[in-house]
């Protein structure tokens, strides 16, 4: 009884942010107030037809979708290289390929602005690309890595030995059976970029801004609960995310395993 | 199929150490040797997963050397089977017809046959997860016989199995390998096998090929110490020459030899007896050494007597049961060794 209890209250305790921001989201009143005073949808009408959300969100599809083809197979390359390479000092290239990037966000957007305005690409998304593949490359290639690991080497010489070439083994071989690991660091990539804040607003401006820097620009600017209906959306689309890498691949057995 | 000077270093460590090895037309030959004996490296190289270090490759008299392992042709069964998971029993077996880019009908008619031959026709939707060891197993000898390779390489095909099983799949081995008449080279540690299944046996130690020769051979007449302890068991005595065919060991008698090439009197010699052929009764005669039993472990058919010389030296004896004289710890025995049991070691 009392650990049901404790556990009913933690998962309130984690979930009430959640809720609450929720909840505004219907709320009528041009206010942040809760509980709601009433239900109504003309903060996800505001969301759709504000002009810098509408471009914000091509600008998160662009980078996410950028960052994410840039890293997943480079990602998937690394991590071939940390197991099957004869690399000098493995296990520093590992710890700072399978660890995210452990310096604060702050330090990291200001080294990539810094960046950005030597080589003169401030006004480009292509810094941001850049930015966001360095900071979701851990998660791609830690998720690839555990299914590499788990790939018996013997597969790729029974392969060779039946006629097929380095290639024609990758892709007939390796390559499906490390689509487990494939798929969840693809999720994972997605869900981190597009939640991507401190980093992007060093090296974006109106034009290039995704959209959570957008949203931070708005809610300096305004406190309506547009910035709550627009939270509810994301808080969606990343559960969704979620439930699919639960429901099509064992998250447990990806990350657990080692 | 043959090795000439093969050798194959692992950072300082030597795996292989200049190997020669010619294998014949439809041979069986086993490569035989306790672990890291290099054994499995000679498949590899064999196989084209590693380069040699130093020395040359032919198979049908063309040297392959530096040709990579997916131009070899060669059939590979391995210790895992390495079966691919995520294709069924059927795809398994295809993948190499596939590769070759034959006609659908045709890759459809061999993969039939190959299940057939492995008695798997019916299991080839499945995924290879789906079945037994013993079929896995099968599975891995269709996908490497599908495509008519020349030569077979088996790496301790058997070692995954349990021992019922293994025994039955030793004789479908031998069986298909004598249907197919295909040139086989199996890596095993296990002497029972490479005695029952091969034409020839190579014994390795080291990297390199301790004797080369047929089982009966390798068994009776054991080149050196290693071969004689590793192949059975056996006891080796350390005496000296007195004559030709004569040999003192300890306190005892000279023993008389048969059948051995002559030695040079004076000299050290090492010979060895397997324990099944030393008698244990208690008449005199000729090759009698006494000897006090030290242990017994009775096995039910056999007991395993350990017996001391008079001088120090060991003696290994398997007593069929029931035993001809009461065996008792302490007891003093008599060791009957005929003259054509002894091996003279190099």
């Amino acid at each position: 009884m009392i650990f049901r209890l404790a556990v009913v209250g933690l998962v309130a305790f984690m979930t009430l942010p959640t809720v609450v921001v929720i909840a505004v989201s219907f709320n009528p009143t041009a206010i942040l107030s809760f509980p709601p005073a009433g239900f109504s949808l003309r903060w996800y009408e505001n969301v759709l037809t504000y002009p810098q959300f509408q471009r914000a969100a091509v600008n998160s599809l662009l980078v996410t979708g950028g960052a994410v083809a840039l890293a997943l197979p480079v990602g998937t390359f690394a991590a071939l290289a940390l197991e099957r390479g004869r690399l000098r000092g493995r296990h520093v290239w590992a710890a700072v390929l399978l660890s995210p990037v452990v310096v604060p966000g702050v330090a990291a957007g200001l080294g990539f602005l810094i960046l950005a305005a030597a080589l003169g690409l401030l006004r480009s998304r292509s810094v941001l690309i850049a930015a966001h593949v360095a900071l979701i490359l851990p998660f791609v290639v830690r998720s690839v890595w555990v299914s590499v690991r788990n790939l018996d080497p013997a597969l790729e010489r029974a392969a060779a030995s039946l006629g097929a070439t380095p290639w024609r083994a990758f892709r007939r071989v390796t390559l499906p059976l490390l689509r487990p690991g494939l798929f969840a660091g693809l999720l994972f990539a997605i869900v981190v970029s597009l939640n991507e804040f401190v980093v992007s607003l060093f090296i974006s401006n109106r034009v290039t801004e995704i959209l959570p820097v957008a949203m931070f620009n708005y809610v300096v600017n305004y406190t309506d609960p547009t910035i709550a209906a627009l939270s509810s959306l994301f808080i969606a689309a990343t559960f969704v995310a979620v439930w699919l890498a639960d429901r099509y691949l064992d998250l447990g057995r990806v990350f657990l395993r080692h | 199929m043959e090795l000439r000077g093969c050798t194959r270093d692992y950072g300082a460590v030597r795996a292989v150490d200049g190997l020669d090895l010619s294998v014949y037309e439809s041979e069986f030959l086993a490569l035989l040797g306790p672990s890291g004996c290099g054994k499995t490296t000679t498949l590899n190289l064999i196989a084209g997963f590693v380069p040699p270090t130093a020395g040359q490759i032919l198979i049908d008299g063309a040297d392959v050397t530096g040709r990579p392992a997916h131009l070899r042709g060669l059939g590979v069964v391995f210790q895992s089977y390495a079966l691919f998971p995520h294709l069924s029993v059927w795809e398994n077996v295809a993948f190499a017809l596939r590769e070759r880019r034959l006609p659908a009908s045709e890759i459809e008619r061999r993969v039939g046959e190959a299940l057939e031959l492995v008695r798997l026709d019916r299991r080839g939707r499945q995924r290879p997860a789906e079945l037994s060891g013993g079929m896995q197993q099968r599975v891995a000898l269709a996908r490497a016989l599908v495509y008519r390779p020349r030569v077979l390489l088996l790496d301790e095909p058997l070692a995954a199995l349990d021992k019922k099983l293994r025994e039955g799949m030793r004789d479908e081995l031998r069986a298909i390998q004598r249907t197919v008449g295909i040139t086989t080279i199996f890596v095993t540690h296990d002497q029972a096998e490479a005695l029952g299944l091969s034409d020839r046996i190579a014994v390795m130690s080291q990297g390199r090929i301790e004797q080369l020769g047929a089982p009966r051979e390798i068994y009776e007449h054991p080149a050196t110490r290693f071969v004689a302890d590793f192949i059975g068991a056996s006891t080796v005595l350390r005496g000296r020459a007195v004559g030709a065919d004569r040999v003192a060991v300890g306190t005892g008698p000279a023993l008389h030899l048969a059948g051995s090439r002559a030695l040079s009197a004076g000299a050290e010699v090492e010979l060895a007896i397997r324990p099944e052929r030393v008698r244990l009764a208690p008449g005199a005669g000729d090759n009698v050494l006494e000897a006090r039993v030290e242990g017994l472990v009775y096995q039910g058919a056999q007991t395993e007597v350990t017996a001391r010389l008079h001088d120090g030296q060991r003696v290994l004896v398997f007593v069929t049961e029931p035993a001809p004289v009461p065996l008792a710890v302490g007891q003093t025995v008599r060791l009957h060794l005929p003259a054509d049991a002894f091996m003279v070691l190099a």
